[in-house]
């Protein structure tokens, strides 16, 4: 089948996908945008949470189809060109990145959260980031990079 | 001339500073490539089809149907494997691809190789096996025996320690059986690799690994090819803590793409993980303390089972450190310690970040904790009053020789106020579930403290290789550093720029990739890369400084972009940790370490009586990092151990059922999530090892093994149970029976 779908604010097609691909393998195999990935593809650990129509998602639970016309936004279209969105730049300030495989799953998370809720306390950042499993950082420097996009956001 | 020390040390990025990973951009931004992210034009995918049986012979394989789907390209099985059809990290006992029996649930037995992921699966299941089923050895220890899994029987090691006297008797006695679960390193980048065929006849395998050349030799021999044809490069490594050690999918993805000559991929899913790595050992450990009245350890006996499953990995190193940290940071004059590592036909296990030590730890901390409620004694207090330190003797008779500040940890992490009672929902167990607004919840604190050996050991020639390169680029000097070691995560891309900053006072310092044109850097594990790596890039670093002073010689130059000029100055260093010695094998005796590391730990928690629930609320850490090179780096480290050291405490387990895995999936093997991990204070000592570069003390293990048992420690002062096994489950801490091996 085909799908048509904007991503990143780009209208996109992609052809010959075959019914039981995931919004994920498209968007990493068929559109050239690995940045969400592909640690359980199961719905357990978020690390291919993408924007659907704004709202939070794991991409691997979106059967390709049922993203048809709709918009997407990934990692990789946080930021335009070679800016980092405010949320980027914390991570990387907090030294809440070491291998980086659950980064842009818990950016997009953390990204949503601080659009939703710009001043949150640490049980809320808790509870909104426990979707997105990080098996290195033990997670006390992404609660330090969302308090510290927080704090930039307000100041 | 060459720069001056006192500007070394203010260099911007260098050592002791905490400058950003050079790969950071790329992975906030989700461009970093990864090995599940590599793309060639023309690329083929590959599947392997796996045993579901822990114990069978292989009757038959017909793949006659699987042929006859469109899209295959390959259908391979060991009657393709060119070279040797058998592999192993420190013995080569396991085949490439199954041959006649299968040893463990999940064994690779046939590989496809298709145009698209879902085509491979599909031709894969269309492979016909014929299994005549075996009962399954499943127990270590009753594994020795029982029905020989391997030519030489089920013994993989046997590591005896004995020192002082063997009858030694003392007033106050307390034993204990306890048993560790099979934890999963859980590494959330999957095994994937991209092979690439050649046109000289050999391949280029793009993969994350640990230690490339160890991969290549083992590949190489697999494929019947020179190590030269086989080349590795490493790929983006989303985590590793061990499992990636071993080979996965290496020689698979090499067999397909040279049989097809096409670029071959090959990324497992989340399951196949699980089956596709080694784990850490379960184990039983049996242990008897005695002590005199006043604390005072006087004997320590242990006999230590490590089930390392279908094939050897690691286990015989598994089995060594199981045994020589047997007893833990503590002075004890007579020890008699047995650890035996067998086959059984449960998963294959091998490395997983704290390598024996873990288990170890978990007994003898237990044991300190009952020892100490045999005299009356506070626990703290028990373990200071035998806490080893520097000069201290350990059970191998190996002198501890540099700082071992074993009690002053401990005294850090009880001197720390207590945690307030929590207010939000989320403090307590069971969390938004609303299972509890404080009833049935009692508080529990608990300590503990590990020792770990940094580095390998027994006489292992444990060395790195770094070439750095110096020149003038645009009017400024330049500095390109190459090894071949591993960045897995952990941030040594970023500590090899901030030790040629410092040596070579340039700022501008790029890490070229790892792959194997370059001599060995040695295994990203045992906590030795910023040791070792470290110590070989600043070794590089100080050839690339005696050209510099041969350029100076006789001029008057005091910049070094003019110093240098047109010249490129290219310097490569091997170098090694100072020698070890192997233990003796019949009384363990020996110098068989590098160095120690040391790390402490306090748990507070709050448990559901009722429910079983468990919240921990802090878990505070001290450790000794001689020197912190990269202090954000080194807090990483000790709050990511830390928090899988809790995952083995309270949640982390493969279950398994007669060999059969029942829990392959995030769904069912839970590791650590945000609301899980508590806060955590951290103290950072750094009291210098003479002996290493920069009197630096590996970091990365220390955290996980202390972290499990004072956490269970925690749970047992809340609860009154004994919990002699972990992880604890919410039934071990509600159940009305005593646990299996408690104390009567
Ligand atoms: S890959 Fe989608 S939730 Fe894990
Ligand atoms: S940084 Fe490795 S999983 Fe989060």
């Amino acid at each position: 089948m085909r799908v048509n779908v904007t991503v990143n604010g780009v209208p996109r097609r992609a052809d010959d996908v075959w019914e039981g691909e995931s919004l994920l393998f498209v968007l990493r195999e068929r559109l050239g945008l690995p940045g969400a990935k592909n640690a359980c593809e199961q719905g357990e650990c978020g690390s291919c949470t993408v924007y659907l129509d704004g709202v939070p998602v794991c991409a691997c639970l979106v059967a390709a189809g049922q993203a048809e016309g709709r918009e997407v936004r990934t990692v990789e279209g946080l930021a335009d060109g070679g800016a980092l969105d405010p949320v980027q730049e914390a991570f990387i300030e907090a030294g809440a990145v070491q291998c980086g495989f659950c980064t842009p799953g818990l950016v997009v998370a953390a990204h949503d959260l601080l659009a939703r809720v710009p001043d949150p306390s640490d049980p809320e950042i808790r509870e909104a980031l426990a979707g997105n499993l990080c098996r290195c950082t033990g997670y006390e420097k992404i609660l330090d990079a969302v308090r510290l996009a927080a704090r930039r956001a307000r100041s | 001339m060459s720069p001056n020390p006192a500007e070394l040390t203010s260099v911007v990025g260098g050592v002791g500073t905490s400058p950003h990973r050079p790969d950071a951009i790329l992975k906030v931004r989700g461009e970093f490539a990864y090995a599940s992210d590599l793309w060639h034009e023309d690329m083929i995918w590959g599947a392997t089809l796996r045993s579901p049986h822990p114990h069978a012979r292989i009757v038959s394989i017909d793949l006659s149907d699987a042929l006859l789907v469109p899209g295959v390209h390959a259908v391979l099985t060991h009657e393709d494997v060119p070279g040797r059809n058998i592999y192993g990290l420190e013995r080569a006992d396991q085949p490439v691809l199954a041959e006649d029996v299968v040893r463990y649930q999940g064994e690779p037995v046939a590989l496809v190789a298709a145009d698209h992921p879902e085509t491979a699966l599909r031709a894969m299941k269309r492979i016909k096996v014929g299994y005549e089923v075996l009962t399954p050895v499943v127990d270590m220890e009753s594994a020795l025996g029982d029905t020989p899994l391997h030519p030489g029987g089920n013994l993989v090691r046997h590591v005896p320690i004995r020192r002082g006297d063997p009858d030694a008797r003392a007033a106050v006695v307390v034993t204990g059986r306890y048993e560790v679960g099979m934890q999963d390193q859980a590494f959330l980048g999957p095994e994937s690799g991209l092979a690439v065929p050649a046109e000289d006849g050999g391949v280029d395998l793009y993969v994350a690994t640990q230690w490339l050349h160890v991969d290549q030799a083992q590949v190489a021999t697999a494929l019947g090819l020179p190590p030269a044809l086989v080349r590795l490069t490493l790929s983006g490594v989303g985590g590793a803590f061990g499992g990636r050690e071993d080979l996965s999918m290496q020689v698979h993805a090499c067999l397909l793409a040279l049989r097809t000559g096409k670029p071959t991929k090959m990324v497992y899913n989340r399951e196949e993980s699980f089956y596709g790595h080694v784990h850490r050992h379960p184990a039983v450990l049996h242990y008897e303390h005695g002590a005199d009245r006043d604390g005072k350890l006087v004997h320590v006996k242990a006999r230590i089972y490590l089930d390392g499953g279908a094939y050897a990995s690691s286990t015989p190193a598994v089995v060594a450190n199981a045994a020589t940290l047997g007893v833990g940071p503590y002075v004890v004059d007579n020890v008699s310690i047995d650890a035996w590592g067998v086959y059984t036909n449960n998963p294959p296990c091998g490395a997983m970040r704290g390598f024996g030590a873990v288990q170890a730890a978990f007994a003898y901390e237990s044991q300190m904790d009952r020892l100490a409620e045999a005299l009356g004694m506070d626990p703290v207090d028990l373990r200071i009053a035998n806490a080893m330190s520097e000069g201290s003797a350990m059970p191998t008779g190996q002198v501890v020789d540099s700082a071992a500040p074993v009690a002053r940890l401990l005294e850090l992490v009880r001197d720390k106020p207590l945690p307030p009672t929590g207010t939000d929902l989320l403090d307590l167990p069971g969390g938004v579930a609303n299972t509890t607004h404080g009833e049935g919840v009692v508080r529990g604190v608990g300590y503990a403290v590990g020792i770990k050996n940094i580095g390998f050991s027994e006489g292992y020639d444990d060395y790195s290789t770094a070439r750095v390169r110096l020149q003038v680029v645009g009017g400024e000097p330049v500095a390109l550093a190459h090894t071949a070691a591993c960045e897995v995560g952990q941030g040594l891309v970023t500590i090899v720029q901030q030790i040629v900053r410092t040596e070579l006072g340039v700022t501008r310092v790029t890490v070229l990739p790892m792959d194997t044109s370059i001599g060995s850097a040695g295994s990203t594990s045992a906590s030795r890369q910023t040791y070792v790596t470290g110590g070989a890039v600043r070794a590089a670093c100080a050839a690339v400084k005696a050209r510099l002073a041969e350029l100076a010689a006789g001029r008057h130059v005091d910049d070094l972009a003019a110093l240098l000029g047109d010249e490129v100055v290219d310097e490569t260093a091997e170098w090694r940790h100072r020698p070890t010695e192997p233990i003796d094998p019949v009384t363990g005796q020996g110098n068989a370490h590098v160095q120690y590391g040391f790390a402490a730990h306090r748990a507070v928690v709050d448990v559901d009586v009722e429910l079983g629930l468990v919240k921990v609320v802090e878990l505070d850490c001290a450790q000794d990092v001689g020197r912190a090179l990269n202090p954000q780096a080194v807090l990483g480290q000790i709050q990511g151990g830390t928090a899988q050291g809790l995952g083995l405490a309270v949640m982390e387990e493969i279950r398994t059922t007669g060999g059969v895995v029942r829990n392959p999936s995030f769904t069912d093997y839970l590791i650590p999530t945000a609301l899980d991990m508590p806060p955590m204070r951290i103290d950072v000592l750094e009291l210098a090892d003479p002996n290493a570069p920069y009197g630096l003390r590996g970091v990365g293990e220390p955290p996980t093994i202390s972290s499990t048992p004072a956490v269970v420690a925690a749970i047992r002062a809340a609860t009154g149970r004994a919990l002699n096994r972990v992880p604890v489950r919410p039934e071990h801490i509600t159940s009305t029976e005593r646990p299996r091996g408690a104390p009567a």
